[in-house]
C-alpha cells in the first residue's frame, strides 16, 4: 500500500443500485491504493473524495489517483496515461493559479466512476476563474506562448468539462464516457 | 521535473538526450537553461531527442516552446527527433507540430541543419 505524504481524507463509497440505503452505509470504507490499483471492487460505482493541501505533491497524487480509476475504467493505456494528465492539469491549476500555494486553502478532488463513465472533480478555494477571459492556445499569436494549454487540454482529452463558481473559488468537472478507445485531436 | 538530460555532439551538432518526464516541478526552465548554456558554448545547431521522454505535461510543451525561442532568438536552431506516440498526440492537438521541426530521425535532423 502507498502512503501518500501529504494529508488527505481517504474515503471510498461503493455502493450498488439495488441496495437499500442501509446496505449502502454498511458499504461505505476506506479503500487502498497501490500499483495495482484500487483494491476494492464494486461493478456499479466507485466514490473517492481526497481533500489536499496546495502543495505540488498534491498535483502528483491526482494524477496517479485519476490513472489508477481511468485504468479501472479500462481505458486504453494511452487514453488512461492522458485522463491522469489533464486531471494533473486541473490539480496544478488548483495549486498554483486558485490557491496560490495558500497553505490555509485546500483542494478537493473527488473522483466517480460509474457504469457510463469517469467524473473528475478538482476544486479549489481562489479567488474564482473567468473560463471565458482564456486565451486560444491555437491562434497563431499564442502558439509561441509558454502556457495556457491546461484547460485547453482538459477538452481535448475529456468529453466534457464544466467550471462551477463556489464561494469561494471554482470547480471543474471532468467527464469521459466509458467505452471509447481513442482521446481525439 | 524529473528529468535527466545528457549532451552529445555529432557532426556540428549537439544533441541533447532527455529522459523522464518533463512536467511541473520545481525545475521549470531546466531545458531553457540548458540550451542556453549550448548556445553560449558556440553551437547554434540543437537537437532534442525525446526518445526517453515517457511524459510531457502543459508545462512540458511550455519548457519546450521557451527552448524553441530562446533557441531562435539566440540565431540558433532547434529540432526534435523521436517523439513517442503520447507526446506526438500532445503537438498534434495542441498545434505545436506547426511550430517544431520533427525530422524523421537522427540523421535526418543533423542533415537537415
Amino acid at each position: 500500500m502507498t502512503v501518500w505524504p501529504v494529508r488527505y481524507t481517504f474515503r471510498a463509497i461503493l455502493s450498488s443500485r439495488v441496495m437499500n440505503e442501509s446496505q449502502r452505509r454498511a458499504d461505505v470504507g476506506r479503500i487502498s491504493l497501490s500499483g495495482d490499483g484500487l483494491t476494492v471492487t464494486e461493478p456499479h460505482k466507485t466514490e473517492l473524495s481526497l481533500t489536499l493541501d496546495s502543495v505540488l505533491e498534491s498535483v502528483e497524487q491526482v494524477e496517479v489517483t485519476a490513472e489508477q480509476f481511468a485504468r479501472r475504467a479500462e481505458f486504453d493505456e494511452d487514453t488512461a496515461c492522458h485522463i491522469g494528465m489533464v486531471a494533473r492539469e486541473a490539480a496544478a491549476n488548483a495549486v498554483i493559479h486558485g490557491n496560490r500555494g495558500n497553505p490555509a486553502k485546500r483542494v478537493r478532488a473527488r473522483f466517480l466512476l460509474t457504469d457510463d463513465a469517469l467524473t473528475i472533480h478538482i476544486a479549489d478555494e481562489g479567488s474564482g476563474l473567468d473560463p471565458q477571459a482564456l486565451r486560444d492556445p491555437l491562434a497563431e499569436e499564442n502558439l509561441h506562448r509558454a502556457n495556457g494549454r491546461g484547460i485547453f487540454l482538459m477538452k481535448a482529452i475529456m468529453d466534457e468539462v464544466h467550471f462551477r463558481q463556489l464561494s469561494p473559488g471554482t470547480e471543474i468537472v471532468m467527464k469521459k464516457r466509458r467505452g471509447q478507445k481513442e482521446t481525439e485531436g | 521535473m524529473s528529468m535527466k538530460v545528457a549532451t552529445r555532439e555529432v557532426d556540428g551538432v549537439t544533441i541533447v538526450d532527455l529522459s523522464g518526464k518533463i512536467t511541473l516541478g520545481e525545475e521549470s526552465g531546466t531545458l531553457r537553461d540548458t540550451v542556453l548554456g549550448i548556445i553560449a558554448k558556440g553551437s547554434k545547431k540543437i537537437i532534442l531527442n525525446l526518445a526517453e521522454i515517457t511524459y510531457v505535461d502543459s508545462s512540458g510543451l511550455g519548457e519546450l516552446v521557451s527552448a524553441f525561442t530562446a533557441v531562435k532568438n539566440a540565431g540558433g536552431e532547434l529540432k526534435l527527433i523521436n517523439l513517442t506516440k503520447k507526446v506526438s498526440d500532445l503537438m498534434v492537438i495542441t498545434k505545436l507540430v506547426t511550430v517544431f521541426d520533427v525530422p524523421d530521425s537522427e540523421a535526418a535532423a543533423i542533415g537537415s541543419f
